[in-house]
């Protein structure tokens, strides 16, 4: 392949205390491509997307980003200016519980908003109408623009953290358990909307789940984890018939078939 | 002279609170931490705007205090009368006159000049208080000049009204940098504070000191299809008729009877001794 990865992760470790978080842990994510990292509780998955996004100061690694300006940098030795103008413009991370990610004393559009207004824009009809549209995206209805995130349901508040991260066109989602404590028929649809989305856009997307038909819906490729180690990684459709490892032929044969 | 240290505050406490001040109008806007002291007064009273008041004291000081413009009501007559019994030092209720004033809520409507200090009581430094609670958060978004938040409020404002309907400590932009709490004045004194006096802020309990040098640039925030408007009642005043004050309504009975005021009492009383009359004027009432 000519293009150059738009992320790359090398040899990530992250320790609390004497545990291992997650170690040895190195990828290429490259542009329009979908990630999907799966794993039990406490197999390191979230610790490994918080170091990738920065909310966690990994023990060693690199989390290398190609920005627009500089290419490829280093994420974690960029000045904090820097990485949190990053993480308002090319990059979003939707939360497992909307409550984490959105303002809850905010109404629909301030929500969606925020992030416009955080880069300069200054127009309110502007401002506004783009929050519209966004909503309209994520199939929220227009007259709902003024309503707070509490007087939503439960998969309309998920959608709005994801209008709320995508407005701004980043090019890396981090996704933290999307479908996470939503019912199945509210889940198909937000992974529809999702999917959609991702290619419509030409995104790149991290998704740590421990929901396989998530990743099989929505990601090209897939890393298992176990106990702070990726087991086995591939092709989503590869891993997901073939699996390798004990764990991986343990995870996908737990999956009941209705 | 009375037993107290002049100004109340022993030498070491006024030399730390110097410090801040000085640091703050190096910084214009900048929030300065400060070791408060307690003061014999309850917090929300003043506590902050009395220790930087104190803090710049001379002997031959002339000292003016208004509360929500007005030299006669109960925080403007304590404070008053607090230093002039710790510090002994010459009062007045003449804006022309005073060398430091002391305020809460208003800015005197009479231009201010250079030597003059304006001293504000302030409740909540922090602008962004209400839309990030963590402390440690908005010092790092002041840092990082990260006030996109601050615009948020303002269209919050716009959906739920139609227009910006905050009218008081009404956000603004200090020199370019810093986004500052004005304290709780009406949004009509907002221009004014591009002025030739010093502007120094005090929050006791908050323990912030800030400041706005001389011919500082103010900006207050708005959106381009929304500019700010310096909003007053749309009424003269009923004692002096001027209308270019900003107003107090007064309740005068229970049948819906209502004036509106000049909440700058001097200046209110210079314009009727200069012969100014409004509406409810006693001549005119007669």
């Amino acid at each position: 392949m000519t293009t150059q990865p738009l992320l790359s992760v090398k040899d990530i470790r992250k320790t609390y205390g004497g545990r291992i978080g997650c170690t040895d842990v190195s990828f290429d994510l490259y542009p329009g491509e979908v990630m999907g990292i799966v794993g039990e509780s406490g197999s390191g998955k979230s610790t490994l997307l918080n170091c990738m996004a920065g909310h966690l100061p990994p023990d060693s690694g690199q989390v290398l980003f190609d920005t627009r300006d500089r290419g490829m940098v280093d994420t974690l030795t960029m000045s904090e200016p820097e990485r949190r103008m990053l993480s308002r413009t090319d990059w979003a991370f939707v939360h497992q519980h909307a409550r984490d990610g959105l303002r809850m004393g905010v109404s629909a559009g301030g929500n969606v908003g925020e992030r416009l207004m955080a880069v300069g824009a200054r127009h309110y009809g502007n401002i506004r109408s783009q929050a519209i549209d966004w909503l309209g995206r994520v199939e929220i209805n227009e007259d709902r623009v003024d309503d707070k995130p509490s007087a939503f349901s439960g998969g309309m508040q998920q959608r709005l953290q994801i209008a709320r991260n995508l407005v701004t066109g980043p090019r890396l989602v981090f996704m933290d358990e999307p479908t996470g404590g939503l019912d199945v028929s509210v889940q198909a649809r937000l992974l529809d909307l999702l999917r959609g989305l991702v290619r419509e856009m030409g995104l790149s997307a991290i998704i740590v789940t421990h929901d396989l038909a998530v990743v099989r819906l929505l990601a090209d490729r897939l890393m298992v984890m176990k106990s702070g180690h990726v087991v086995e990684h591939g092709l989503t459709d590869q891993v997901l018939d073939d699996p390798q490892h004990a764990y991986t032929q343990l995870l996908v044969s737990s999956v009941l078939q209705v | 002279m009375s037993d107290y240290n002049f100004a109340y505050l022993d030498e070491q406490t006024k030399r730390m609170i110097r410090r801040a001040i000085l640091k703050g109008i190096a910084v214009p806007g900048y929030q300065v931490p400060f070791a408060s002291r307690e003061m014999p007064m309850p917090y929300g009273w003043g506590t902050g705007g009395v220790q930087v008041s104190a803090a710049c004291l001379m002997p031959e000081d002339v000292l003016k205090v208004i509360d929500q413009g007005a030299d006669d009501t109960t925080n403007a007559v304590s404070i008053r009368k607090f230093f002039e019994k710790t510090a002994d030092i010459a009062v007045t209720e003449k804006t022309r006159e005073a060398t430091v004033i002391q305020t809460r809520h208003r800015i005197p409507e009479e231009p201010l000049t250079e030597g003059q200090i304006l001293v504000y009581q302030v409740p909540i430094p922090e602008p962004l208080r209400f839309l990030e609670p963590r402390e440690t958060e908005t010092r790092k978004m002041h840092a990082l000049e990260e006030y996109g938040l601050m615009h948020v409020k303002l269209y919050e404002d716009i959906a739920k009204h139609g227009h910006i309907a905050t009218s008081y400590a009404y956000p603004v932009k200090v020199e370019g940098r810093y986004v500052m709490d004005p304290s709780p004045i009406p949004k009509f004194d907002n221009p004014k504070m591009e002025m030739a006096a010093i502007q120094l802020f005090g929050a006791g309990r908050e323990q912030r000191i800030y400041a706005v040098p001389p011919y500082t640039k103010v900006v207050s925030l708005d959106f381009e299809d929304h500019p700010f408007e310096a909003s007053k009642a749309n009424h003269p005043c009923d004692l002096c008729g001027a209308e270019h004050t900003y107003l107090d309504e007064v309740i005068i009975d229970d049948e819906g009877g209502r004036m509106f005021v000049c909440s700058d009492t001097d200046y209110c009383a210079e314009r009727q001794a200069m012969g100014h009359r409004g509406r409810l004027s006693p001549e005119a009432a007669e």
